[in-house]
């Protein structure tokens, strides 16, 4: 089920099995696997072979831990480097200067810069009681003032707009004016998106960082981006200067490789990362949930952390544990429909995993949204204890009862009977290939109810 | 600068390729590099012309395709860097010529629907803006719909756009039901005999699945009016999008039946070779391209030039 690197490798070190280290040529071919890996994921090709280099270095020679595969421990190797290399380390703002600090926005047209303003300045109203002034530099693209204006009403913070005709210099001017004058903590500057090859608006924004002097200078650079993230890391980089990089759109489910070609190329911290487009959508990043993307082994942490908060977990290992033997009942059904609902958006969750995609994909297929679950809880509640331990009670009759009793029809009520049946025949047969399923992804016991298939998944 | 001094605006093609060549140097310069004189077509070449090509986001498996037809029939012979440029755009064309094909308006239906959707930021506010002014120059009378009723300032920004191509917008206040608003502007269409109406949507990435519901519903309620509605379902790419445009396209077709795509951004630095996959795995047309962030800078999608700029060649009269 999982697509991630971990079987790949293991089937490659099969035949070494039981022995001591690594040699190269055995670690060659793996890293081969680690090129198409970090490709796919986006990593901009000069990186993927300078991290090659770097993870064949270590892994070559490496003893092979008892309790591991060599596939494993090569994962671990290559996943301890990516890490290593993203910035273990958590890079908060600086903001120890003289008020007001003056932190401006750059990036490309739409990557999120105005909208990770005010994430910012709500972050740090919320978190640190700052006094944060707003400034929108976009003279460029229709609305964009307005748009600032609208976040910085929900943040609730003052905007400096620009006046007809001002220019981007000016406005920046005037805003550090303001803020000096009225004991701003923090002046935030949102500029107009600009391509890296466009020298006029390249030389625009150094001259709003001369103008300013910014404590921080923040790329601001999609999650979703491809090869050319290095470019525009590169560039803006050399044209402007940066302290810092925001990963936006991390709540999609790309693979995520830009940030490792970004921080590389730069060496600047990738400090925040946006994970949705709500003003209190942006998280502190963290290298560890993203090296585990890049190679594919899904957002395991994060699926795990919004696991646990919603889930009753020893209910959830019961349940799995009985449904991996066969003995899945209505009843078990009723649980995990309750709790799918309770986490919300079960595809989301999903769409952590890339491995997972086929199973999503036939989740849309079947139409299961949140309303059928909603329905087909219903149906299970309408249910006495004992038609929930056996199906084979319900007749035409009873059907027909727990139909008017659930606001269902029978057509649904027959429906979830049958993708109940289909279900626990799936289970049945996962029971059997759930040790080696799994490998290398979850801990045990950690797999989320959500991660069964819900009815009318086939 | 020389714009500028002619106060001409450069040709799309020029501009495209300019910008492609100015940042695409790296390919540039080690096709340069490679083939500086004639040089043998061997495994290592062919293995640093596989990089080349991935390097424009075109994937890993189809760089590896490209790259073995290409050395059928030339493998170990001498062969110069156009030429085997040559060889490569004229490969890729070939995948790409089936999917150019501009959007094609039906003013019978009054309106012929467009709904324009995508994952966010990706341009598609600004590409309804381009596709008004270059329908309105056509002679059809187009109308707006804000069906992003979510962002901040969306509606205002359609708004402009709607000034600027002097075509109605059809806009409710923000945190309105998109699909309601939608019924309401076919409905206003209608009225009015409008024979193109754009749907401005919100942006959501693919795996949201309550916002594709969302969409979803769009699409229900449009039907409600008219069957056929909408006529078209685009999917807008912004160039600088890697290899989850797959996940893009896939979802989206899947989800809300996309027609065709538009792929924005192409005057920077990105060449969008992902493309190329996409046309080989799905094989929907591409209508249109943007080079840039006003009404004009909206061009067809040729196969031809798209292929030689993403190896880095210029328009075939000028090469
Ligand atoms: N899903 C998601 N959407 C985001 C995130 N950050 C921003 N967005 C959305 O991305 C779109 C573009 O965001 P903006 O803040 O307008 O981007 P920008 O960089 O200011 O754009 P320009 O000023 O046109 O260059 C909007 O729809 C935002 O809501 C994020 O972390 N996740
Ligand atoms: N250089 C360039 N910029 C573009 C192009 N198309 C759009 N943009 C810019 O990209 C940014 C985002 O464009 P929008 O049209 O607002 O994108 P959107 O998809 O509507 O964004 P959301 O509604 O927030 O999801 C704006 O700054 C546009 O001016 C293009 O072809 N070239
Ligand atoms: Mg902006
Ligand atoms: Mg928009």
């Amino acid at each position: 089920m999982f697509d991630g690197l971990t079987s790949r490798f293991d089937d490659i070190f099969e035949r070494l099995k039981r022995r001591g280290a690594l040699n190269e040529s055995d670690v060659d071919e793996a890293m081969r696997e680690v090129r198409v890996a970090l490709l796919e994921a986006d990593v901009a090709l000069p990186v993927v072979k300078e991290f090659i280099e770097k993870v064949t270095e270590a892994a070559v020679g490496a003893e092979v831990l008892r309790s591991v595969t060599p596939g494993q421990m090569v994962v671990k190797i290559v996943h301890d480097r990516l890490v290593d290399m993203l910035g273990p380390e958590e890079a908060g703002l600086d903001l120890a200067v003289q008020p007001p600090a003056a932190l401006l926005m750059v990036g490309l047209q739409g990557s999120g810069k105005t909208t990770t303003c005010a994430k910012i300045a709500s972050r740090l109203i919320d978190r640190e009681r700052k006094k944060v002034l707003l400034a929108a530099l976009d003279v460029a693209r229709p609305a964009a003032a307005q748009q600032l204006a609208t976040l910085g009403e929900q943040v609730g913070t003052r905007v400096v707009q620009p006046v007809l005709g001002e220019q981007p210099v000016g406005i920046a001017k005037r805003a550090m004016d303001v803020g000096r004058r009225e004991g701003f903590d923090v002046v935030i500057l949102d500029t107009a998106g600009r391509l890296a090859i466009d020298d006029e608006l390249m030389a625009e924004a150094a001259a709003i960082r001369d103008q300013v002097m910014p404590v921080e200078t923040l790329l601001v650079a999609d999650a979703l981006s491809g090869q050319d993230a290095v470019t525009t890391a590169r560039t803006f980089n050399e044209r402007v200067g940066l302290t810092g990089i925001v990963l936006t759109r991390v709540d999609g489910d790309s693979r995520g490789g830009a940030a490792l070609s970004m921080r590389s190329v730069t060496g600047c911290p990738i400090k925040l990362m946006g994970v949705g487009e709500k003003l209190d959508e942006l998280e502190t990043f963290q290298a560890d949930r993203i090296a585990g993307r890049i190679l594919g082994m899904g957002d395991v942490v994060g699926l795990v952390e919004k696991a646990q908060e919603t889930v009753d977990t020893e209910k959830a290992e019961k349940v799995a544990k009985r449904a991996l033997k066969g003995q899945f009942t209505l009843e078990d059904l009723g649980d995990q429909l309750a709790q799918v609902r309770k986490m919300g958006d079960l595809q989301g969750i999903m769409g952590m995993l890339p491995g997972v995609g086929k199973m999503k994909k036939q989740m849309d297929a079947a139409n299961v949204d949140d309303k059928t679950i909603a329905h087909q809880h219903a149906i299970i509640q309408s249910m006495t204890p004992k038609e929930r331990s056996n199906p084979k009670l319900l007749n035409a009759k009873r059907r027909k009862r727990i139909a008017a009793g659930s606001g269902t029809s029978v057509q649904e009520v027959n429906r979830l009977l049958k993708q109940y049946q289909q279900m626990a025949g799936m289970m049945k047969k996962m029971g059997k290939m759930g040790k080696k399923g799994l490998a290398g992804g979850l801990p045990p016991g950690a797999l989320p109810p959500g991660m069964m298939p819900p009815p009318g998944f086939k | 600068m020389t714009e500028e001094d002619t106060g001409q605006k450069p040709g799309w093609l020029n501009r495209l390729t300019s910008g492609l060549r100015r940042t695409s140097s790296a390919l540039n310069q080690s096709l340069g590099e490679l083939f500086s004189g004639a040089r043998k077509l061997d495994r290592a070449t062919l293995d640093e012309l596989e990089e080349l090509l991935i390097a424009t986001d075109i994937g890993v498996s189809t760089a590896a395709q490209l790259t073995r037809t290409l050395a059928e029939g030339r493998f170990d012979q001498e062969i110069t860097g156009d030429e085997v440029r040559a060889a490569l755009a004229a490969q890729i064309a070939e995948i790409l010529s089936p999917v150019a094909e501009p959007l094609a308006i039906n003013p019978s239906h009054r309106p012929h629907t467009v709904l324009v959707c995508g994952v966010n930021g990706s341009g598609k506010t600004t590409t309804v803006g381009k596709l008004a002014q270059l329908y309105r120059d056509q002679g059809l009378s187009v109308m707006l719909a804000a069906a992003d009723t979510f962002r901040a300032a969306a509606v205002e920004q359609l708004r402009i756009w709607g000034e600027r191509t002097g075509a109605p917008v059809v806009a409710r206040e923000t945190g309105a039901d998109a699909a309601g608003l939608v019924f309401d502007a076919i409905e206003e269409a209608r009225r009015q005999n409008a024979d193109l109406l754009l749907i401005d949507t919100a942006g959501r990435l693919q795996n949201k699945t309550e916002l594709m519901d969302e969409l979803k519903k769009v699409i229900r309620v449009a039907k409600k009016l008219d069957e056929t509605a909408p006529q078209s379902t685009l999917l807008v790419l912004d160039a600088t999008v890697g290899q989850n445009a797959h996940s893009q396209v896939e979802t989206f077709r899947d989800m809300v039946d996309v027609t065709g795509l538009v792929v924005t951004k192409l005057d920077g630095s990105a060449k969008a070779g992902v493309v190329v996959a996409l046309a080989e795995r799905f094989g929907l047309p591409v209508h249109a391209i943007g080079v840039g962030e006003q009404a004009d800078d909206l061009r067809p999608f040729d196969a031809t030039s798209f292929a030689r700029a993403l190896v880095d060649l210029g328009p075939e009269e000028a090469g």
